[in-house]
């Protein structure tokens, strides 16, 4: 997995709550059997009209939202389906980070999977972002995932909690199905004690 | 010692290691694998070298992709056939068990695991899907993975995991006639809301849930992703047992009443204590019908569509007039006044034979509407053999249901049965989200015996009337 650097980006407002992973990515692009070039199905039926052309109503076809990497949401974002392709096609899109008062648990997970970084601030904070995107053109955040930070410009900063370990993860760009195998010990004694509950075919 | 949780004790005889500041190292029992989360796993396992694990503990079926009809012929779709393409010759090449196109065992993967007793008590079940709760029903903790996460189990099987927090649903008293397990679980996400377990495993309790079968208890789990819920569960009783028994992948003989004896002992003790505890109150749930898009949005078949002005809620009430937009409806239309287009019967949560047992005894005798084009989608070969053997496919194709080959199905689509744009279906499936079973497509989520009924009505009706013979037999 790649580390996660820290940057600043350019903020895009998705006004919405509950947007569930179907949104983010519709199941026709589920056949893919690679994790490239998802970008062309993320919020699909939100970013074009059926007859394919560019919606300009929805935020992230906006002039001043091009080139964002930072997407703030409301709450319960990445609900539903456990498809990881949403965030793949998040990745593939441009965005390194999502804010929103509360995630869906496997978004969540997954996200970590990817060098994502889902940020979960208070819901007044993130109100804060919301008002300053309507505010300001070219509204940008600085992520800061050592000091668990998230701050603008203007000199608002905003703290953020996240597990130590999944921290350490992104930052070193861990792999952790290596992290698990150095375990292998454990794991073999494990299984010595659990034989497997199924007759042989 | 302290009194524990169903949850706390299945947890704790898993962890393989545990640190301070880390998040456990857990072992999974079972791993169950189909065509669309996982080819992107197996990909990296070749990258790096790596085997599965436990083939013996990983078992692979084709279900998203599948069509329903003519499954004996090549897939038309050439994406679909790739993918599944992709699962057969990855399963051959790891070494895994694939219930195949053909196989009597193929069906969609919560169906199976329970059919072929792969799903057993006190054990850690993972799936790249969402509806991996769905085994829950039999005491197991039971959750859904992305597919980095797949590519864990398959290589190590292990899942790193942060410990969730446990919530009590109790559900005192008995349903009422013609309400179903469906409906209870839509009530329940209906009042805490698509978010409200989230970082929670649901343990669900009290005489209802004691009463329920196994279909009926698969059903409540299943949907406990819809309220956000890392897991549901119920804790495994004699009718668990009973299920089990003579199942392909159960013990069997001596070693089943061994496991039995196991098996009962995961329950949640007596004083053990858990994050969280909601009551819910039986005989108070309706038939529920969802009118939005999201399962939280849902409400009686005796009421109304609501106005977005009575959420309070800023956030709830934006959702809810895009929601009403997006499916055409407007604020205090009755719920028995809505018209449908289409009825899906079919899906995880309500596919099982008991699911069309119930389904067809509303139907029987009576024909669908006019204006309606329904279909009923079983589950599993499994299911649909035992379903014909009992003459359901006759009392559906009599009623002019289209009676289809086993699939996930419209469900999500992900096969060639989708809503057209504006059509609008009630679904036995989970989700009513936007575009999920067709782009703008109108999903209303309703129990078996509603879908049935509204087949036949043409729009929602009230099940319980039909229940006391007033429906409305053509």
């Amino acid at each position: 997995m790649k580390a996660f650097k820290n940057f600043t980006g350019l903020v895009a407002p998705l006004d919405r709550a509950n947007v569930d992973t179907d949104q983010i990515i519709p199941k026709q692009f589920l056949k893919a059997v690679v994790r490239s070039g998802l970008k062309k199905g993320l919020f699909f039926d939100w970013r074009l009209n059926s007859d394919g052309s560019e919606n300009r109503d929805f935020v992230l076809n906006k002039p001043r939202y091009q080139g964002s990497s930072i997407l703030v949401a409301r709450n319960n974002f990445g609900c539903g389906s456990s498809r990881e392709h949403a965030v793949w096609a998040l990745d593939d899109f441009g965005f390194q980070a999502v804010i929103a008062p509360e995630f869906a648990d496997i978004f969540h997970n997954n996200c970590f999977k990817n060098g994502m970084l889902p940020i979960t601030l208070k819901p007044e904070e993130v109100e804060h972002i919301f008002r300053a995107t309507a505010d300001y053109e070219a509204y940008r955040l600085a992520i800061d995932l050592e000091k668990q930070t998230v701050s603008d410009d203007f000199g608002w900063t905003a703290h953020f909690e996240i597990e130590p370990f999944e921290k350490e993860c992104l930052l070193k760009g861990l792999d952790d199905v290596a992290l698990t195998l150095a375990h292998e010990a454990e794991i073999a004694a494990y299984e010595a004690k659990h034989p497997v509950p199924y007759p042989v075919a | 010692m302290t009194a524990k949780t169903l949850f706390e004790k299945i947890w704790n005889e898993h962890v393989v290691l545990e640190k301070p500041g880390q998040p456990a190292l857990l072992y999974i029992d079972l791993h169950l694998i189909h065509e669309v989360t996982s080819p992107q796993a197996f990909e990296s396992m070749r990258e790096t070298g790596r085997k599965v694990r436990a083939p013996r503990r990983t078992f692979a079926t084709l279900d998203h992709n599948v069509p329903t009809i003519d499954q004996n012929k090549p897939i038309a779709d050439p994406d679909s056939r790739i993918q599944i393409d992709m699962m057969r010759k990855n399963a051959r090449e790891f070494g895994v068990t694939l219930f195949d196109i053909g196989s009597n065992e193929q069906g969609i993967v919560h169906i199976i695991g329970p059919d072929l007793g792969l799903t057993q008590p006190g054990m850690t079940i993972v799936c790249g899907d969402s509806h991996t709760a769905t085994h829950g029903a039999f005491g197991a903790l039971a959750y859904g993975i992305g597919t980095s996460e797949v590519g864990h189990v398959l290589a190590t099987q292990c899942l790193w995991a942060e410990k969730p927090k446990t919530l009590e649903i109790r559900v005192e008293g008995k349903l009422g006639l013609g309400v179903t397990a469906k409906d209870l679980i839509l009530g329940i996400i209906g009042q805490i809301g698509t978010g409200g377990a989230t970082g929670h495993v649901i343990e669900y309790r009290g005489a209802a849930i004691e009463a329920f079968s196994m279909e009926q208890r698969m059903t409540v789990c299943n949907m406990s992703i819809e309220a956000g819920a890392r897991a549901g569960m119920i804790a495994p009783d004699k009718t668990t047992v009973e299920y089990l028994r003579g199942r392909r992948y159960a013990p069997s003989g001596k070693d089943f009443e061994l496991a039995a004896e196991n098996w009962l002992s995961f329950r949640t003790d007596d004083g053990a204590r858990f994050d969280r505890s909601i009551t819910v109150d039986a005989p108070s749930i309706v038939p529920q019908v969802t009118w939005g898009t999201n399962p939280g949005m849902v409400t009686g078949v005796t009421g109304a569509v609501p106005y977005p002005a009575s959420f309070k809620d800023p956030d709830e009430r934006k959702t809810a007039e895009h929601a009403l937009d997006y499916m055409a409806l407007s604020p205090g239309t009755k719920i028995e006044d809505i018209k449908i287009d289409r009825v899906f019967i079919g899906s995880c949560t309500n596919a099982r034979v008991a699911d069309l047992k119930a389904a067809a005894a509303i139907v029987k005798g009576r024909h669908v509407s006019d204006h309606v084009h329904a279909m009923v989608v079983p589950g599993s070969h499994m299911v649909k053999a035992e379903a014909e053997k009992i003459g359901l496919d006759r009392i559906f194709r009599e009623a002019g249901f289209e009676w289809r080959e086993p699939g996930c199905s419209m469900c999500l689509g992900m096969n060639p049965d989708i809503l057209k744009p504006g059509e609008r279906c009630a679904s036995t499936s989970n989700r009513n989200f936007e575009g999920r079973q067709g782009k703008g497509g109108r999903t209303h989520l309703v129990s078996p015996e509603m879908a049935a009924a509204a087949a036949i009505a043409g729009h929602f009706v009230d099940v319980r009337k039909w229940e006391k013979g007033q429906g409305a037999a053509r």
